[in-house]
């Protein structure tokens, strides 16, 4: 029995691509699902001329996980767990996103103790997400050592995670109403181990790549986003900050605590990878100082909300 | 930003379209008909100055009808605010205007709400689906299609199990 | 077909060749790169600077499939993934082998529903299973030594 098609047929995709495809003059490529800078699975059918690419259709749902359907079947609790798994480079921050929303709806209080301890690990799970792109698109440009000195930062703070919950990524440290336990004893010592650390190991990374004539080659000029194109697309995060709109949601809506924290919003102005670049390697020193700010004001008592709908009692 | 003169607005450039507000938690929206989301969607970028379409998904409340409601949530950059839309669908043939001359990032997320709860967006440059494979039968989010899931093998099972299962052997 | 009947019942000098395959066939394995999801993410974890993979030969990661021995699947496999995953499989030359690392590969994992592929054992033969979610680098490397083990017992009848 024949196998049915892979993909889309051309046909349905003609009108995607420009007319000097169908021709042969500009090249079309499939970079498919597998492909070492992928990291993950996307594809990208291209049509280039020469190294600039014209069109480019990508192909998604190659990781579509069915989650929403899945967590329709399951009660809060056990939905968490899912909502690791969704941006797994970012797990505290997807339990982070889940739990707010549930305290937005039902008006859960959260202690401030339990605040503070999220905005800790979160910036940390900030810090660990830019260090693995720092790492994974170096690699790509052929520097591999700054990935192996990204990992390396890298599992100092999955350390701290397992110190806390016991895992070092998929942690659902965070639960509707505050934190599943609190924290353990060398917690403190571990995380003002690490914010002695970074600075300098920042600091020798951007003498890697900064003023790198090979990176700069890579990286200036290309991905060029106006501020005006961006914000029709609806970008948000680091690359509408490196067009030069500085939207922090961290500051413009605050959520956990974060207006009693002092930091900037780090923008650039060109929009091009290089100021994606810059902006997030600034974001990482403004998450230490937020880290800093947090760990000198944890204030102490209850790191989990009393209300027994939502929140399990404890066990002893 | 004053939301409910955003609201008042809408109300009197729309009329009986607008079909109600709502509030809650914080957060405001109107309640508008099919037809003319576009209109409100340009109304709200050109004069009340919202720049970022953020969310563009839909709930499905089968049985009851309308089926669909189509959930669109704006924000504005310059004076911090969220704005939201809801848009009841009926179940038969569902059909709304496409956002996408308005907002381009509205095409991908069309094309998810068309993919998961078969929704047509009318005037869509490239309807097609986009997360599950192309020759995909079904729409995955609506609420009478099946989870798909497994019989879970513990051990009282496994073996039956076991013999229904697809193994690749080579 | 091939060294068994040429060399008749020699057992000794079968013996000895098979125990020079299989070691250099374990020594220096490359895997190929199949990073799917968040086992991808402990699998770069295995490969970096922590917990070296180059101890065991493995540090190159190939992406090319004409080029590997071993597929880690790491993550989950989607239904639209599926036919992606076979053709890969199909295209690595003999010899393979296959680590299902993580538990959305060996068992469909936490995903229990219409989208994921329940154990990718229903597409391909699978040598080694890694359970955790994800499993840690220290796991990884224990399935990659049980799956040596098992090459160092394999014997020359069953593939020449």
């Amino acid at each position: 029995m024949p196998a049915p098609p892979l993909e889309v047929s051309f046909n349905e995709l003609k009108h995607l691509v420009s007319s000097r495809a169908l021709e042969g003059d500009t090249l079309l490529l499939n970079m498919g699902p597998q492909h070492p800078s992928t990291h993950g699975v996307l594809r990208l059918l291209l049509e280039l001329e020469g190294e600039t690419v014209i069109n480019c259709i990508p192909d998604i749902g190659f990781l579509h996980t069915g989650i929403e359907k899945n967590m329709e079947v399951k009660n809060y609790l056990q939905a968490l767990v899912m909502t690791d798994r969704m941006d797994y480079l970012n797990n505290i921050g997807n339990n982070l996103v889940y739990c707010l929303a549930i305290e937005k709806l039902v008006d859960l209080d959260v202690p401030p103790r339990a605040q503070a301890v999220r905005v800790i690990l979160t910036e940390l799970q900030r810090i660990a997400s830019h260090l693995v792109w720092l790492g994974t698109s170096s690699l790509d440009l052929a520097a591999m050592s700054t990935f192996l000195y990204c990992f390396r930062e890298r599992e100092i703070i999955l350390d701290i995670f397992e110190m806390c919950s016991g895992q070092r990524m998929m942690t659902s440290y965070i639960r509707p109403g505050g934190i599943w336990r609190d924290l353990p004893d060398g917690f403190e010592e571990a995380v003002r181990q690490f914010l002695r650390l970074l600075p300098g190991r920042l600091r020798q990374y951007e003498a890697l790549l900064t003023k790198n004539p090979l990176f700069l080659d890579r990286t200036r000029k290309i991905g060029v986003l106006t501020a005006q194109e961006a914000l029709r697309l609806g970008v948000t995060g680091p690359m509408l900050r490196a067009t030069g709109i500085a939207f922090d949601l961290r500051k413009a809506q605050p959520y956990s605590g974060y207006d009693q924290y002092d930091f900037d919003v780090p923008t650039a102005t060109g929009g091009d990878t290089y100021d994606r670049y810059l902006v997030r390697m600034e974001e990482m020193r403004q998450s230490l100082r937020i880290i800093e700010q947090a760990l000198n004001r944890l204030p102490g008592g209850a790191f989990i909300s009393d209300n027994r709908k939502f929140v399990p009692p404890p066990r002893a | 930003m004053d939301l409910e003169a955003v609201v008042q607005d809408l109300q009197s450039e729309l009329g009986p379209a607008v079909l109600g507000v709502e509030r809650a938690c914080g957060e405001i929206g109107v309640l508008l008909a099919p037809q003319r989301v576009p209109a409100a969607a340009q109304r709200l970028q050109e004069r009340h100055g919202f720049d970022l379409l953020i969310a563009l998904t839909a709930v499905d409340y089968w049985p009851d009808e309308p089926r669909f409601a189509l959930v669109y949530k704006f924000y504005s950059t310059s004076a911090n605010a969220l704005f939201g839309l809801r848009i009841p669908v009926p179940g038969t043939a569902p059909e709304v205007p496409t956002l996408e001359n308005v907002f381009p990032n509205a095409n991908w997320h069309e094309r998810e709400v068309y993919d998961m709860f078969g929704v047509r967006f009318a005037g869509h440059s490239d309807l097609r689906r986009i997360l599950m494979p192309h020759d995909w039968e079904g729409h995955p989010l609506r609420k009478d299609y099946p989870l798909g899931y497994e019989e879970v093998q513990y051990t009282f099972n496994f073996d039956e199990i076991d013999r229904r299962k697809p193994y690749a052997t080579e | 077909m091939g060294v068994e009947q040429k060399l008749g019942n020699m057992g000794v000098v079968t013996t000895t060749l098979e125990h020079a395959v299989n070691w250099s066939r374990t020594n220096a394995m490359w895997p190929m790169l199949f990073g799917l999801a968040c086992c991808a993410i402990e699998m770069m974890s295995a490969q970096a600077a922590d917990y070296d993979l180059s101890r065991f030969g493995m540090e190159l990661m190939r992406p090319s499939p004409r080029q590997a021995d071993l597929m880690i699947v790491a993550g989950r496999v989607s239904r639209k993934m599926a036919p992606v995953l076979r053709r890969l499989y199909d295209q690595m030359p003999e010899p393979k082998w296959v680590i299902a690392m993580g538990d959305c590969c060996s068992c469909g994992g936490v995903f229990n529903n219409y989208a994921i592929v329940q154990g990718v054992d229903e597409i391909v033969p699978v040598d080694v299973y890694v359970a955790g979610c994800p499993p840690r680098p220290e796991g990884l490397i224990h399935g990659i030594i049980t799956l040596h083990e098992k090459v160092k017992t394999e014997k020359i009848k069953d593939y020449a």
